[in-house]
């Protein structure tokens, strides 16, 4: 059994515990019932998915980062009550309620988890990619940070710098509030923001500038 | 909930909509997994569960099953499959749905997808 491929390949094939078919038809089956007994309409449904397949994302995430990198006192503030600072920028909502920033420094890289299932902070982060639910990391990363950042997503922390793992639960639900990398002074917010990925609010990559966007 | 609903949300994604997005990764593998996600979520939404709670705790016991079963593998996880799991039982233990005529919708699903639908 593999536990590679979380950073940048192929999903591994699988097979569900029912056909696929089957587990497509139950949840049609479903929709159609709930429907029918008048307690969903299709558009409620199409509404959450859309909403979470296009408009909420990473990219909010990335404006806070970016927002905390330009302004000192914001920084402040995230890192007192994220949901509060968050909500200045007008994000927040639905597994949102509880959200604590982390702030990673020369001497602390954090990394967030849910050991327990999958929370993860959706206002600022959209969903979870599939790498962040699977059994694999959800043990390992805890157990043995270090190694798993090196060796699933290329990202060699020195021994020198405390690693902390952060638990996310549904009481808590962590990001990480990544260094703001060299050669981005004079940045506008906007373009700060373009740089950080999702991977770097969950703390298994780096915010790097793109060797196109040097200047 | 706080008072950030989704629909909220997304109106004040205006402005970030012309910053580039940074995810590589399709959210949903395939549309059974988004609609089973935008079922849950809108029950809620919608108030129909008032509580997030019992789907998550749900969604926690169903993913522990799969843990706790002999034989468990990567090859074998779904995590959306988890989540259905999850859903059912939500419906049918608050009596929104008896699992009889889930059953009995999921046979009709079946042969109209035989039939060519």
């Amino acid at each position: 059994m593999s536990e590679r491929g979380t950073g940048s390949g192929q999903p591994a094939p699988r097979r569900y515990p029912l056909p696929e078919e089957e587990i497509a038809a139950r949840v049609r089956a479903l929709e159609s019932l709930l429907i029918e007994k008048g307690l969903l309409s299709s558009d409620a449904i199409d509404r959450v998915v859309s909403a979470y397949e296009r408009d909420i994302g990473p990219l909010l995430g990335a404006r806070v980062v970016a927002r905390a990198w330009v302004d000192p006192e914001f920084r402040q503030r995230l890192l007192a009550d994220a949901t509060a600072a968050c909500r200045e920028l007008g994000i927040g909502g639905l597994q949102g309620e509880h959200m604590v920033c982390v702030e990673n420094t020369p001497t602390v890289h954090n990394v967030v988890v849910c050991t327990l299932c999958s929370c993860y902070p959706w206002p600022v982060l959209g969903l979870p990619p599939n790498w962040y639910k699977s059994p694999a990391y959800r043990a390992r990363i805890v157990i043995e940070p270090r190694r798993v950042l090196r060796e699933d997503f290329g990202l060699d922390i020195p021994d020198s710098v405390e690693i902390r793992v952060w638990d996310s639960s549904a009481e808590t639900r962590y990001f990480v509030l990544p260094e703001r990398p060299p050669g981005t002074e004079g940045w506008t917010e906007e373009e700060l923001a373009s740089l950080v990925t999702r991977e770097a609010l969950i703390g298994v990559a780096r915010v790097t500038v793109p060797e196109a966007a040097r200047r | 909930m706080g008072e950030a609903g989704v629909e909220r949300v997304i109106a004040n994604m205006e402005g970030a909509a012309a910053l580039p997005r940074r995810n590589g990764e399709l959210v949903f593998e395939s549309p059974w997994e988004s609609r089973a996600f935008g079922i849950a979520v809108a029950l809620y939404q919608e108030g129909v569960v008032d509580d997030w709670e019992e789907f998550r705790r749900r969604l926690i016991e169903e993913i522990g099953h799969w843990e706790g079963q002999q034989g468990a593998d990567q090859a074998s996880w779904s995590y959306y499959e988890r989540w259905l799991a999850a859903l059912e039982r939500l419906l049918v233990e608050r009596g929104l749905l008896s699992a009889e005529e889930i059953e009995a919708r999921a046979r009709e699903c079946r042969r109209e997808d035989a039939h060519g639908h």
